[in-house]
This record gives C-alpha cells, sequence and structure tokens, in this order.
C-alpha cells in the first residue's frame, strides 16, 4: 500500500436538518462509506442528488458544508488521518496536497479578482514557487487546457471569459500548485452539451500529464466512465457498488447499478407522420420585447395527433421561446399557429377557452408549477372545473381517477405538493395536463429535473398516456437519450432556426449537417473509450479539411 | 400553533395586553383622562401608581387613555395604508406594463422626501384632526406596504403555478386572490406588524413636535412633551411613554419575526 | 470606462429629476387644503383686510403653477424668500443653521460610522453567539423607540442624574471646537443611537451575504488564513455594499435629526422647521423641507454612483 494516496475508511457523515414546524434532527448523509485512492489514479463518485457524493469528496479536505459534521471514521491522506489535524494543519493540506473544481466555476471564482491572480494564488500561499514561475506554470496550463491566448488569459476578470472557458480555468487553478489530488464536483454539469465533451477531453489529459490523482464526482454514469479507473456508485449516502471501470460498466452486478448502465429502460416503436397536423407552427419569427435580434427565425414543424414531436437544442437554441410562442405567452412578429385546424390567436387575450384546453403544458420544475398552498385535488381539480364546470363528488370522483391513470392510487387527493416526492410531483402536473382532456401537451424538460430512474418512469408514464388518451406531445428537450427514447419527429434548434427536420429515423441518420452532427457525436455514450474516439474522429476530420 | 417559540408567545401576549388595555380604557383607567386629582408631580403611591403630572392629574390614568388614541390611530392609519399600498402593489404586479411603471415611478418620488418631512410640510396648512393625522399618516406610509406587496407578489408571479393559471385562462381576480394571495399573506403580515410599529413612532412624533394629537385628547407621544419639563427635577412620568413604547414595538416585532421565520421555506409550508 | 461614466450620468440625472418633482410635491403639499390657505393660517377672527393682505403676499391670487415656478425660480437664484412671521430672509436665516446642523451631523456620523461597521463584523465573526446576540437585541430595542424618548432617557440620565453633559446643547458664533463639541454630546450621542442598530444590521446582513458566496469557499480550500479570507477576498467585494449600508443610514439620521434638535433646543435646521410649521410660516417650511429632501435623495444618489464605481462587472466590460 506503499503508493495509496487517500484511503478513507468507515467514514460518516452527519448533519442536523430543520424541518419548518418540527424540531432538528440528526440526519446521516454519509454512512459507512470506505475507499482507496492510489497516485495517479481517478475514482469517480456516482450517484443521485443526495447521494453525498459531494460530501464525500469534500471531506477529503476536511471539509464540510453548512453544519455537516463528520463523526466517524478516518481520512487518511498521504499517511495523515485529516481528522486528526488541527487548523493549522489543515490549511497546510488544502492547496499543497489537495485542490478543488467547483461545479460552478462562475460563482468559485471572485469577480473582483483578475484570472491570473487567483489561479496562481494557492502556490505563493503556500510558497511553493515564485510568482513569475507560478505564472510560467500557469500560461503552460492554460495552453494544455485549450484556453484561448493563453499568455494574455490571466488578464482577464471571470465576467469577461465564457463559462466553459472559466471551467478551464478552475482547472488550472486547481492543477498550478502541482497538488497529489484533485476533487472535480461535477465540473462539466453545467455546461452544454458540445461545450462539455471539449472540457471533458481536457481535464482527462491534464490529469493523465501531471499524473494527479482524482475524485471525479458527477451524476453522470456515461462520463464518470470516459475519466475514472474506477467508480463508486452512491446512494442515500451508502456504497452500492465499488469497483474497476471496466466491470461496473461492463458486468454492473446490483440491480441499481444496472439500471443506471443501462440509461434509458424505455422502447418506442416510431409511427409516421399523418396528413392532418394537430398543431402546425408556420414560419414563426418572434422577438422579445425591447430586444434588437429574433430569437426565433422562420420556424416551421407540425405535429401530428397522438405522436411526439421533440424539440432539440442546447441553451440558448430558441426552444424554450417556441413553446411561449405556441401557448400565446410571446405573440410571434411573423407566422401563426394551427391547432386542430383552428388559426389561434397571437396571444392569450385572443384565445378562446376552447384554445387553451387542448393546448396544456408541463414544466420542468413541478416544484414551482403548482401551488404549494393548494392541494393535488385542487390543483387537478381546477381544470375540471374551470373547463367542464364539474363540482363537488363528481369533481372528486374525476380527479381520483386521474390520480389511478397516473399510478398514484388512493391517498394522495388531499396532500400537499411539499409532501411528494419529486416523481410524485411531476406525476401530479400530469395529471392537471390531462384533466383538460387536451388534444396537446407541451412538455417543457419535463425529466431534467429528476434522477435518471424517476425520469425513465415519468417517460414511461407518458407513453402510456399517449396510447390511452390519444394526445401528442411537443417535447423539449437537451438530452438526446430522451429523445431516442420517446420522439416520432424531431427539430433539432441552434440559435433560433430549425437546422433539422424530419422523422426520428431520418433525423438521426446519416448524412449530417455539422451542428447535428456535433450535438450528436457529443453525447457522451455508455462505453469506455468513447472520449478518445470522437477526440480522434475529429482530430482527423479536422486535419482532413 | 403547536410550536410556538417562547419569544412570539410573550410577544403575542403582551401585545394582546396593550390592545386589551386600549379597548377596555374607560373600565380599567382609575381617573378621567382630564381629571386634576391630587397634587402637581406627586411620587408614586398607592392611590397613583405612577404619580401625577405638572397639573395634578393621575399619569397612570393618562398612559391608559393615551395608549388607546395611540393605538386606535395607529391600527387605523396602518389599515389604510396598508390597504392602499398591497392593493395598488398587487395591481402593480399583475398588471405590469406603464400601469406598474406610473405607480412604482410615483411611489419612488414620494418615498425621496421622508415622511416626516412630508408630514410636517402637510400639517403645516391643514389643522391636525385625528381624521387629517389617520389620512396623512395612512397615505404617506402606504408607499412601504405597496413595495413590499409588489415585490412579493413579482416573486410569486412568475413562478409556473401563475403562468399555468394565466394558461388555463383564468382572470386577474382569481390568480390575486387564489394564487398570489395566499403564498403571500405570511410576509405581508409580518411587515404589516412593522408598519403598525413605524405608525405608533411617527404618531408619537408628531404629537410630541406638538402637530399631532391636540388637547384635551393625549396619546403617548403627548404625554411626554407635557411632562418633559419635570425631567430636569428628577420626575420620571416623560419616560413611561418610552417603556411602553419600546414593550409595544419589541413585542410586536416578536410576533413579525416568528410569522417571517415561519414561511420562509414555503415548500414545507401547509395551507393551514 | 464608458459605461461607468454613462451609468453614473444617468444616476445624477435621476436625482436631479427627483429633486425637482420633490420640490412640485412640496409645494403641492403646501397647497393641499381645499379651503383657503391665508383663512386657515390666520384664524377665524381674522379681518377681511389683514385676509386679503397675506393673499396678496402669498400670492394666493395668481394659478398654482405661476406660483410654483416664481418660488423655484427664486430657489435657483438662492432667493428662498421671506418669512411670513418676522419678514426675514430666509436664506440667511438658514445659513447659519444650516451649518449647525451638519456640524452636528459629522459629529454623530463620526462616531457611527466606524462603530456600526465594526460592530457588524463583529456580529458576522461571532454569527449566533453571544456577541451576535447581544448586538440583534440593542438593535431591536433602538428600533423600537422614537429619537425623542432615546433623547429624553440621555437627557435624564447623563444630564440630570450624572450631570454629564448640558441637556440643553446651545451653540453660537465664536465658540471653540472643543466648547462646540462639548455642548453636542448628547444629541450627537442620541443620533449615534438612531443610527446605530440599523447599521450593524444591514452591515451584518450584507458581509454574511457575501460570506457566503462560493469563492469565499474556494479560498477556504485553497488553504488560505481567515484574515486572508477577508482580506483578499471578502472586503474587495463588501466594500460596495457597507458603503450602501453607510450611505443609507446617513439619510435616515437627516431625519432623526430634526426631532433630536428640538429636544435639545439646538440652533439647527430641524428646530427651525418645526417651529414655523406651528406658525404655518409656508415659505419657511417649504425652503426647509426642500433642504432637507435634497440631502436626503443626494446621500441615496451617492450610495448607488458608488456601487457603479466598485462593481468590477463594470469597471472591466467584456
Amino acid at each position: 500500500m506503499a503508493d495509496t494516496l487517500l484511503e478513507i475508511r468507515n467514514l460518516r457523515i452527519e448533519a442536523t436538518a430543520y424541518p419548518p414546524g418540527e424540531p432538528p434532527q440528526e440526519i446521516v448523509i454519509v454512512d459507512d462509506v470506505s475507499l482507496a485512492l492510489e497516485k495517479g489514479r481517478v475514482l469517480g463518485l456516482i450517484g443521485e442528488s443526495g447521494a453525498g457524493k459531494s460530501t464525500i469528496g469534500l471531506s477529503a479536505m476536511a471539509y464540510g458544508r453548512g453544519g455537516v459534521r463528520i463523526t466517524g471514521g478516518e481520512i487518511v491522506l498521504n499517511g495523515r488521518d485529516l481528522r486528526k489535524l488541527r487548523p493549522a494543519g489543515m490549511r497546510a493540506a488544502r492547496g499543497r496536497e489537495v485542490t478543488y473544481v467547483a461545479q460552478s466555476a462562475a460563482a468559485a471564482f471572485n469577480p473582483a479578482k483578475r484570472l491570473m491572480d487567483q489561479v496562481i494564488e494557492t502556490t505563493l500561499q503556500h510558497r511553493l514557487m515564485p510568482r513569475a514561475a507560478a505564472e510560467a506554470r500557469a500560461v503552460e496550463l492554460f495552453a494544455k487546457l485549450g484556453l484561448p491566448d493563453p499568455e494574455t488569459f490571466g488578464r482577464r476578470y471571470p465576467h469577461q471569459v465564457s463559462g466553459g472557458q472559466l471551467q478551464r480555468a478552475m482547472t488550472a487553478m486547481a492543477l498550478c500548485p502541482a497538488p497529489d489530488l484533485v476533487i472535480f464536483d461535477e465540473p462539466t454539469t453545467a455546461l452544454d452539451v458540445t461545450t462539455q465533451i471539449d472540457v471533458l477531453a481536457a481535464i482527462k489529459e491534464a490529469i493523465a500529464d501531471t499524473g494527479v490523482g482524482a475524485l471525479y464526482i458527477t451524476h453522470d454514469l456515461a462520463v464518470v466512465a470516459q475519466v475514472s479507473d474506477d467508480i463508486m456508485v452512491l446512494r442515500g449516502g451508502k456504497t452500492v457498488e465499488y469497483g474497476p471501470v471496466r466491470q461496473i460498466i461492463e458486468a454492473p452486478q446490483q440491480e441499481y447499478t444496472r439500471a443506471l448502465v443501462s440509461v434509458r429502460g424505455v422502447e418506442h416503436e416510431e409511427k409516421t407522420p399523418t396528413a392532418e397536423p394537430v398543431l402546425s407552427v408556420k414560419g414563426v419569427t418572434a422577438r422579445y420585447s425591447g430586444t434588437r435580434f429574433d430569437v426565433l427565425r422562420d420556424i416551421s414543424v407540425d405535429l401530428s395527433p397522438g405522436q411526439t414531436l421533440a424539440v432539440v437544442g442546447e441553451s440558448g437554441s430558441g426552444k424554450s421561446t417556441l413553446a411561449r410562442v405556441i401557448t400565446g405567452l410571446l405573440p410571434p412578429s411573423q407566422g401563426e399557429i394551427v391547432v386542430a385546424g383552428r388559426r389561434l390567436g397571437p396571444d392569450l387575450k385572443s384565445r378562446t377557452r376552447e384554445d387553451l384546453r387542448e393546448l396544456q403544458m408541463i414544466y420542468q420544475m413541478a416544484d414551482t408549477a403548482m401551488n404549494p398552498r393548494h392541494t393535488v385535488g385542487t390543483i387537478i381539480g381546477r381544470p375540471l372545473e374551470f373547463y367542464f364546470g364539474l363540482k363537488g363528488a363528481a369533481k372528486r370522483r374525476r380527479v381520483q381517477e386521474l390520480l389511478d391513470e397516473i399510478e398514484m392510487g388512493e391517498g394522495f387527493i388531499d396532500r400537499y405538493p411539499a409532501e411528494l416526492s419529486g416523481g410524485q410531483k411531476q406525476r401530479v402536473c400530469i395529471a392537471r395536463a390531462l384533466a383538460a382532456k387536451p388534444k396537446m401537451i407541451i412538455c417543457d424538460e419535463v425529466t431534467s429535473a429528476l434522477d435518471p430512474l424517476v425520469a425513465d418512469g415519468i417517460l414511461k408514464l407518458l407513453l402510456n398516456l399517449q396510447k390511452i388518451e390519444q394526445v401528442a406531445y411537443l417535447f423539449i428537450t437537451h438530452d438526446l437519450a430522451t429523445v431516442r427514447a420517446i420522439a416520432d419527429s424531431i427539430a433539432v434548434m441552434y440559435q433560433g432556426e430549425v437546422v433539422r427536420y424530419g422523422t426520428k429515423s431520418e433525423v438521426l441518420a446519416p448524412p449530417f449537417d455539422d451542428y447535428t452532427d456535433l450535438l450528436l457525436s457529443s453525447v457522451p455514450e455508455m462505453k469506455l473509450g468513447w472520449l478518445e474516439e470522437v477526440i480522434a474522429h475529429r482530430r482527423m476530420e479536422s486535419a482532413g479539411h | 400553533m403547536r410550536n410556538i417559540p417562547l419569544s412570539a408567545l410573550v410577544g403575542l401576549i403582551i401585545t394582546a395586553g396593550f390592545f386589551l388595555a386600549a379597548i377596555l380604557a374607560p373600565w380599567i383607567a382609575p381617573y378621567p383622562l382630564g381629571a386634576a386629582v391630587g397634587g402637581v408631580w406627586k411620587a408614586a403611591s398607592a392611590s397613583h401608581w405612577l404619580g401625577t403630572d405638572g397639573i395634578g392629574r393621575d399619569v397612570l390614568s393618562r398612559m391608559i387613555w393615551g395608549g388607546r388614541t395611540t393605538i386606535w390611530i395607529a391600527t387605523v392609519a396602518t389599515i389604510l395604508s396598508f390597504g392602499t399600498g398591497a392593493t395598488l402593489g398587487f395591481i402593480a404586479a399583475v398588471m405590469g406594463g406603464w400601469v406598474d411603471q406610473a405607480i412604482s415611478r410615483f411611489v419612488d418620488l414620494v418615498m425621496s422626501i421622508p415622511s416626516l418631512i412630508f408630514a410636517l410640510v402637510v400639517l403645516t396648512v391643514i389643522p391636525p384632526s385625528t381624521t387629517v393625522l389617520i389620512l396623512v399618516m395612512g397615505f404617506l406610509d402606504a408607499t412601504r406596504p405597496y413595495r413590499v406587496a409588489r415585490a412579493v407578489a413579482v416573486d410569486i408571479t412568475v413562478m409556473d403555478y401563475v403562468e399555468a393559471a394565466r394558461l388555463r385562462g383564468e382572470g386577474r381576480l382569481w390568480i390575486i386572490f387564489r394564487e398570489v394571495l395566499p403564498n403571500a399573506l405570511s410576509p405581508l403580515v409580518a411587515e404589516m406588524g412593522l408598519r403598525f410599529i413605524f405608525q405608533v413612532l411617527l404618531l408619537s412624533t408628531l404629537s410630541f413636535l406638538g402637530l399631532g394629537v391636540q388637547p384635551p385628547l393625549t396619546d403617548w407621544g403627548g404625554i411626554v412633551k407635557e411632562n418633559k419639563d419635570g425631567l430636569v427635577y428628577g420626575v420620571t412620568a416623560a419616560l413611561y411613554p418610552a417603556v411602553a413604547i419600546a414593550a409595544l414595538a419589541i413585542s410586536v416585532n416578536l410576533v413579525a419575526d416568528w410569522i417571517l421565520n415561519r414561511t420562509t421555506s414555503l415548500k414545507g409550508g401547509r395551507g393551514g | 470606462m464608458n459605461v461607468v461614466a454613462k451609468l453614473v450620468a444617468q444616476r445624477i440625472a435621476l436625482g436631479l429629476l427627483l429633486l425637482l418633482a420633490a420640490s412640485v410635491l412640496i409645494f403641492v403639499g403646501t397647497n393641499i387644503l381645499p379651503g383657503d390657505v391665508a383663512q386657515a393660517i390666520l384664524g377665524q377672527s381674522a379681518t377681511p383686510q389683514a385676509l386679503a393682505n397675506l393673499r396678496a403676499e402669498l400670492g394666493l391670487n395668481q394659478p398654482a403653477y405661476i406660483r410654483y415656478f416664481e418660488w423655484l425660480g427664486g430657489v435657483l437664484h438662492g432667493d428662498l424668500g421671506h418669512s411670513l412671521t418676522n419678514g426675514q430672509d430666509i436664506a440667511t436665516a438658514i445659513a447659519g443653521r444650516l451649518a449647525n446642523t451638519l456640524f452636528l451631523a459629522s459629529v454623530a456620523a463620526v462616531i457611527a460610522v466606524p462603530l456600526a461597521v465594526t460592530l457588524g463584523l463583529i456580529a458576522v465573526r461571532y454569527r449566533d453567539r453571544w456577541p451576535d446576540k447581544l448586538i440583534s437585541a440593542v438593535t431591536l430595542t433602538s428600533v423600537s423607540l422614537p429619537e425623542f424618548l432615546l433623547g429624553y432617557i440621555v437627557i435624564y440620565f447623563l444630564a440630570v442624574q450624572l450631570r454629564i453633559a448640558p441637556s440643553v446643547a446651545t451653540i453660537y458664533p465664536g465658540m471653540s471646537l472643543f466648547q462646540k463639541l462639548h455642548a453636542v454630546i448628547l444629541p450627537a450621542l442620541v443620533l449615534v443611537l438612531v443610527v446605530q442598530g440599523q447599521m450593524m444590521r444591514m452591515t451584518r446582513a450584507a458581509v454574511l451575504n457575501l460570506m457566503q458566496s462560493a469563492y469565499i469557499e474556494t479560498a477556504e480550500l485553497k488553504g488560505l488564513r481567515p484574515f486572508l479570507i477577508i482580506a483578499r477576498h471578502a472586503f474587495p467585494n463588501a466594500i460596495s455594499p457597507i458603503v450602501n449600508v453607510v450611505m443609507i443610514n446617513l439619510a435616515y439620521l437627516v431625519v432623526g435629526i430634526v426631532v433630536t434638535e428640538v429636544v435639545f433646543t439646538y440652533p439647527g435646521m430641524g428646530q427651525y422647521l418645526v417651529d414655523h410649521v406651528a406658525k404655518r410660516d409656508i415659505p419657511v417650511v417649504q425652503a426647509s423641507a426642500l433642504i432637507f429632501a435634497a440631502v436626503y435623495i443626494g446621500l441615496n444618489m451617492l450610495a448607488d454612483v458608488i456601487s457603479i464605481l466598485t462593481n468590477p462587472r463594470l469597471r472591466h466590460p467584456k
């Protein structure tokens, strides 16, 4: 065990929760977790939100966020138990032996100081090298991480560079003092998928070149499979499975891990478009008032009854704006929206109640989509009362029917949203949309905020309901795995335009346009060596051009 | 109400005590408001618990009657300022656009002059009567409830559930009363407590300056004015209102704090 | 720098516009009475001749907007009009009093600002421990008492019982600085108490908010000493919010000073204003209120300008 860099034994971490209106409770965040990391190797920590992965990562720096307490076990870094160190000793270890890369580099950089000063601060603080040498090393790291103008990059302020660049700068900041261990805490999660792949490749290369050990924390198994040597799967603060990356990906032992590896357990047979679309978007151009450029330019798509049109794009592509135009929240400057053969008014005021009923919406954040002061019964019952005049027992009966349809059953009708889990909340929102008996539902990133297994359940439910109710979905998402699972047709959006549109089999088959190619090839795949393949492929192509 | 903290409970009890004393003044005050019943500037005794003032009136009686005036005027002014401010705030938040702009800019303007100064300006030309005081205090202070109500409502109106209601085709009134108000109620009630305190302080200040409640009526500020000369001779009658105002203000603050804390995490809040 | 210059210019223009609008509001405020102002001023027993004279003097025979522009024109030329009660030139009468008021305000500010900021930082350092709780208890008490009552409490205990300082703050030309300072000890103390609570609490909130930023955590994870974290990472970002807090509270102080001057019969602007409100001396009230509003608007404007100037995003545009 001479090469062991970090060894965690029987780690237990607790915190005090303060639920409103109730006495404080002790909760266990990490329960009996043990792991070992050798020098120069990468261990991936993977799990859903609340799995305790970030807490474990920070414990390797003897740091606990917001009142978290390490109550048991040992954290041995370079042969010393961090728990036994005094504050001065901990400070000596932080920055020199172990450094940290945060999920949101935009928040983690001090807005008032130049990047270079922040990147070399640790190195100077621990007197590891003189300023000139530290700056030279930083420039070298900037170049290695693929930042533009590495010589002058450090003179900029954090708000002057892009999110992807900041994430790389933070990696440079972590690597600059030449630590033994770097904690990467979801470093690419906040990035768009086409940016993520570059940052991921840069991080992987930098780890290999500097020979540093790393803990790589993420919720995305496909990502962690690209950079890790070993993987630990966590759930609810406990270890589910721990082993070499090949075993976890190719021969998972535990059912939970198998579910994670299979990505989408949803199967769906593509339907061909019909002649009479339920929704026609015709030549829509739109801009927000007070701005000077069109966020949507000449968008035309159709959605057939009982089918699913997936609108795919990265942040800023205009896909959510398209939903606002269709629902009448943002009147288009040109073009029109036709639903079931009727041309709809441009804004809410000009639409009839019948127009509104036929077009329902489900949101990304179920939390904010339901009034916290209303019960499930009120939330689902309101459209019944509003559109169909149902009251009293009849309304309650219908609400219960809808609850049965979304597989929630008895006992939920009088609960408040705060008493439901994330998946249940989204189901209630689905029921509220269905209550209006709509012809189509706009689903805006409805699974993005959910953990993968819960998201799977929601997708299955949506597909089932589509068969029963013959409702059409306009499915807005950035996640191509979801698109593959449920779409009949696909529209790929980029910078306010539809760059590719057709049935799923057409859109996902070559030849591709440049953007779709980039987008499709950037989505991490659940296989070893995928990252290298893509990077090699891209280098070859750019050399070819 | 199960887990009401001690501080809030104390606050509630004391606040209730003050309001009860105000309501029951005719029955609990030992002497009538204007009656000279004893010697001048007498120390506390069994018949005059807080002593007597410069013309021999019972200070405890005057404190009770004065408290009744103070609390009554402050309460009505608060209701007025709150009713006006919160209504306009909700309207501005839900309507948006030029309505919001017009009201908000006007409120900015009124707030650019300190309330006390503006009240003094108006009271220069209008002789203070109870009605005038209530109107001036109520309207001048409506700016703050307006801002709070608007801010709270704007936060709520950008929530997806309000958008969902608009997409359903709900009317403005339904959105205000069923979607926004239940979620805005607690911060507004807390703010109402703070505005009440402010009104008590403003009224006392005006009365102290001789521009508030006029004799023969009196209020706590007036009692300070009447008895301030006694301080030099060591008579503390002028300081009793300080105790009363501070006790009332702190109690209301404690209650307001509790209401506000209860709602900081709306997610866990039960509709109730 | 262009963006910054533009924003600052905009903010100053807005301040001036606000001041102009405030002057309209003050003017309207003194003309708000539905009936006859002259009658209200002189009372029911006034002779018709006296009423007619007063109307002529106030220019009541002219439409309101003409009177407003005449008044505004005068103000812009430094002519604040004449007092109704004693015919004095208001500008002259105000000059000396304004200096006295500014003196008292400065003394209070010089003590209150560093004290409040320091105590606010102590509250942050010992968050949720006894120094923090003590500070918040004191804050709660001080915001629960009006200025005049604080004044009399201070008079009773410090002037009457302990005889530390005079209860009447007399000040006149020719006094030495030390004599002046001795005279204003108590009113200054009251003003310090008045603004202290809010200023501490707001400083505490501003700094706490900042200490919860992710970049402070980054600094901690770099292994920096607490002192360096505060000096290098917290302080540069704290200047703007703290300056903002200070300015807003100095604006409160402007209001507190009106009442405090009355309590201590201090010959300043506040006492002048209150005296003439009771005498229904409209020109004096208008002039004094305008000056108070100008100071108040000016301080709020300064707060915004400073926060524009210290914003790194604006100072170093993309």
